[in-house]
């Protein structure tokens, strides 16, 4: 990107290691924040890999059960906090100014520092694992008091989710400021591309949700150090409360993961099918609709602590109306298809598989959120198995979908579409024999995090593993294609995919450095929705 | 070498199992032996119908139009993009499908909270990690810990295999006896940190949680053993806390509690007997092997920076902390809780000889019931 000449010298960028420390372009920062998150994919992916090996067979090989904890806790941290959302934030940086006309974020300094405080957070993370004591292992969920029985690395593990929340509320505002501020005339809010909208919605959600979480983790740090007793009952305090609070974060927080991948689904399937979005407004208001209720529904994550009736009831009902507005998506989707003329290039298959198996995750959550029969489904493997399919091939996929979509406008090559389409089929292989036995599991009866298990569980748990493996080694393909694609290749034209609409495809491939230093005029074709 | 090769062959012989216990492979959750939990397994049966049916249907119109509506078959894409009936009716139907599951569940939700008119109430306490149960009614106290075998067996060592013990992992030393055909009250709390106390076959779990008691109701209907997990992550010990409830006959069930009472006079009689070396060694293996092993390991080197060493440990070995080392199991010390409720006088004195004498300790030390007694407040 250096190379492209500029029309106006006086905003030469700094080149070499400079050029990245110090960058406030809102490329190179989504640049940044994309390939943090891919080394995290694989950090924990290993981790992930550690697990299987373990539960590859019954009896301990490998490792000892709270080292296996402490992956369970740490690959979960790892694959929301440092792979998930810091993809969402890059894909938001690249795309968001390009989409809506505007030469850069709003804030390009704070944009900076939101990213460079996160890989100082994820190495104290990590670091935590070789502390008298070992990595937090009580789960990501950090529920007390096992929380508090964490040796060494219990403030860091604190310190770290302040600093990540840090990062993600400052990325957050960035967004929003940029998306209220800096759109090309003509561009009203309800002309913004769906992925825009998606991604406020989000930014709104994180900023509501994450001072949540800091309260709570540090509640915990003074219960351990300075004697309060919010959470233990010793003291008057209540462990439930933890949970309360923990949840009123977590759950709109799956919904931060989730929502911005509805907006790639919803840009790419028009794209293929050639076709425009069909129920653009009803998307925006499903979206929105998601996002409020994802407040109210907090609770039946906890629904086996032991509520009164009347509040499990709410929460099964309010758990129950969201599958209204998303099945409003994926009846929306299924008709942005319908008769239109569809190609199938690695973008559109992973974002068609995105919608069949995110929905499947969306029909075990559904009967995860039906009280009494949550009562047999909780903590066990059949959790791990829906939330697999919603954040793996779901949330990832529509991640991946998104790399190959905007790969020729990042690097101005097309990318190997016979070894994405080998990629495509491997991942969706891999991850359903590694998670769709996993139904099977939690409802045979196995708990989730254990390291060890009888007999009867041996079998799926060998496919799982096999599936986990597989699928592990078949993202090495995509390192691999995005460097191939990088080096050179096929050169993109500006407008890459034939049914493409939308701003970023009216400047060159790759974007130059600066774009949209005056604001584009706006076609009454470009702001069809 | 070796070990992998092994390793190997394990792995062979395992895929040869499928075959043999084809018949045990749970695809589905169990209907279970109470009436609530063959009515929570309809509820679950009527919830996956409803998706699958959803699921064939959306997407098979998905794939219809993914075969039919290609460029590669010459189709001109439609113009159209919206259609308010269309999306008014994709909204009611979803929404009166989920009352239509919302209202059997409500239902069943009310039955399974009524706890009310129970014949026997059992609370069932977490501990890291075993459980404890009392028997209210009848003033008896049972610890349940993971079977010996199991104990063996889930050492990270080459020598084991855990395919040789069925129960692996589900059995107890102590199973929680109960009598069928009465409706039954199971409290559930926790001494240290949250677990959760779960049998399949029962329809439900729910939390124990320490400083506050959870309120739940079963009633067995045919006696059997059943068996189950602790649901709630709570440490390194997680997986190897089980749950087995012995369902037998009334008349049964209350032989079984006056038996187990004379057992435990009997056995408290004879904890405060002077023993021999060799029979302190031998109890104080076995104490050590449930109560112990979990934390301080087989070999008794604990886990480096969580749990101490107690081979060649200050504690275990410096005769001046003999008295130290009583103290520290009757009454806890950190993360380490207080064994002087679930372990008597006999079984505290086997288990410090036995710790100060294994491991290369080899002190000499023989500690009786007697020296335990005098260290009792
Ligand atoms: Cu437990």
């Amino acid at each position: 990107m250096s190379t492209v000449a500029h029309e106006h010298d006086h905003h030469h960028a700094p080149t070499g290691l400079k050029r990245w420390i110090f960058s406030t372009n809102h490329k190179d920062i989504g640049t940044l924040y994309l390939i943090f998150s891919l080394m995290m994919f694989f950090i924990g992916g290993a981790m992930a890999m550690i697990i299987r090996a373990e539960l590859f067979q019954p009896g301990l090989q490998f490792v000892d059960p709270q080292f296996y904890n402490s992956m369970v806790t740490v690959h979960a941290l790892i694959m929301i906090f440092g792979a998930v959302m810091p993809a969402g934030v890059g894909l938001a940086n690249w795309m968001i100014p390009l989409m809506i006309g505007a030469p850069d974020m709003a804030l390009p300094r704070m944009n900076n520092m939101s990213f460079w405080i996160l890989p100082f957070g994820f190495a104290l993370l990590i670091s935590t694992l070789f502390m008298n004591g070992g990595g937090p292992a009580g789960g990501w969920t950090m529920y007390p008091p096992l929380v508090l029985q964490l040796g060494d690395a219990f403030p860091f593990l604190i310190f770290t989710v302040h600093i990540l929340g840090v990062s993600s509320i400052m990325g957050a505002i960035n967004i929003i400021a940029t998306v209220f501020n800096m759109r090309a005339p003509g561009m009203t809010l309800m002309k913004m591309p769906l992925f825009v909208w998606t991604w406020v919605i989000t930014a709104f959600l994180l900023i509501a949700s994450l001072p949540v979480l800091a309260g709570a983790v540090t509640m915990l740090l003074t219960d351990k150090y300075f004697g309060t007793s919010f959470f233990n009952a010793a003291g008057g305090g209540d462990p439930v409360l933890f949970q309360h609070i923990f949840w009123f974060f977590g759950h709109p927080e799956v919904y931060i993961l989730a929502l911005p991948a509805f907006g790639i689904v919803s840009t790419i399937i028009p794209t293929f099918a050639r076709k425009p979005l069909f129920g653009y407004a009803s998307m925006v208001y499903a979206t929105a609709s998601i996002a409020i209720l994802s407040f109210f529904v907090w609770a039946h994550h906890m629904f086996t602590v032991g509520m009164p009736i009347k509040g499990e009831l709410f929460f099964m009902y309010a758990t129950m109306l969201i599958a209204v507005p998303t099945g409003v998506k994926v009846f929306n989707w299924m008709a942005t298809m319908w008769r239109g003329a569809m190609t199938f290039e690695a973008p559109m298959l992973f974002s068609i598989a995105f919608v069949i198996l995110f929905t499947i995750g969306g029909f075990s959550g559904l009967m995860l959120g039906i009280t009494p029969v949550d009562f047999q489904y909780h903590d066990t493997y059949f959790v791990v198995a829906h939330f697999h399919y919603v954040l793996l091939t779901g949330a990832v996929f529509s991640l991946m979908a998104a790399a190959y979509y905007w790969l020729p406008k990042w690097t101005g090559y097309m990318y190997d579409e016979k070894l994405a389409k080998i990629h495509f089929w491997l991942s969706t292989i891999a991850a359903n024999v590694l998670f769709f036995p996993q139904h099977f599991l939690g409802l045979a009866g196995m708990p989730r995090r254990i390291p060890d298990y009888n007999i009867v569980f041996a079998d799926f748990n060998m496919i799982s593993s096999i599936g986990g493996f597989a699928y592990g080694i078949s993202q090495l393909l995509f390192v691999y294609i995005v460097i191939k694609c990088a080096l050179g290749g096929k050169k993109a034209k500006a407008q890459a995919w034939e049914g493409a609409k939308g701003l970023e495809w009216t400047v060159p491939s790759p974007a130059p450095f600066h774009t949209f230093e005056t604001p584009p005029k706006l076609t009454k074709s470009m702001l069809e929705n | 070498m070796t070990s992998i090769y092994k390793k190997i062959l394990q792995v062979l012989f395992l895929a040869t199992l499928p075959l043999t216990v084809l018949a045990d492979w749970g695809l589905n959750m169990r209907e279970g032996v109470t009436p609530i939990s063959q009515k929570v397994y309809d509820m679950h049966m009527v919830s996956l119908w409803v998706v699958t049916i959803i699921g064939i249907v959306v997407f098979g119109i998905m794939f219809w139009s993914i075969f039919h509506h290609r460029k590669s078959r010459g189709v001109k894409p439609a113009k159209f993009s919206h259609s308010t009936t269309v999306e008014i009716i994709w909204t009611a139907i979803p929404l009166l499908i989920i009352i239509g599951l919302a209202i059997p569940a409500t239902k069943l939700l009310i039955e399974m909270d009524d706890t009310s008119d129970t014949a026997l109430t059992v609370k069932a306490v977490g501990y890291q990690w075993k459980w404890k149960y009392e028997y209210l009614e009848d003033d008896l106290t049972i610890y349940s810990n993971l079977d010996e075998k199991s104990v063996e067996l889930s050492q990270r060592v080459d020598s084991v295999n855990p395919m040789e013990h069925p129960d692996y992992l589900l059995d107890v030393d102590e199973p929680l006896v109960l009598p069928t055909n009465t409706k039954i009250r199971i409290l559930t709390t926790a001494n240290d940190v949250i677990h959760a106390w779960w049998v399949p076959d029962l329809g439900w779990k729910r939390d124990a949680i320490p400083g506050f008691i959870n309120d739940n109701w079963t009633m067995i209907n045919e006696p059997g053993t059943y068996r189950g997990q602790c649901a709630e992550i709570c440490g390194k010990g997680h997986g190897y806390m089980p749950i087995v409830v012995k369902a037998v006959s009334m008349d049964e069930y209350k032989t079984w509690v006056a038996e187990k009472k004379q057992e435990q006079v009997a056995a408290a009689e004879a904890s405060s007997k002077e023993m021999s070396m060799e029979e302190l060694m031998t109890k104080g293996e076995a104490v050590y092997k449930a109560n112990c092993l979990a934390c301080h390991q087989a070999n008794g080197e604990g886990v480096q920076g969580v749990f101490p060493a107690i081979a060649g440990s200050q504690l275990a070995t410096k005769p001046e902390n003999l008295q130290a080392h009583i103290t520290q199991i009757i009454y806890g010390k950190n993360l380490m809780p207080a064994f002087g409720e679930q372990l008597n006088d006999g079984d505290i004195a086997s288990v410090v000889t036995y710790t100060r004498n294994a491991f290369g300790n080899d002190t000499g030390d023989v500690v009786q019931a007697a020296d335990v007694a005098a260290e009792r407040k």
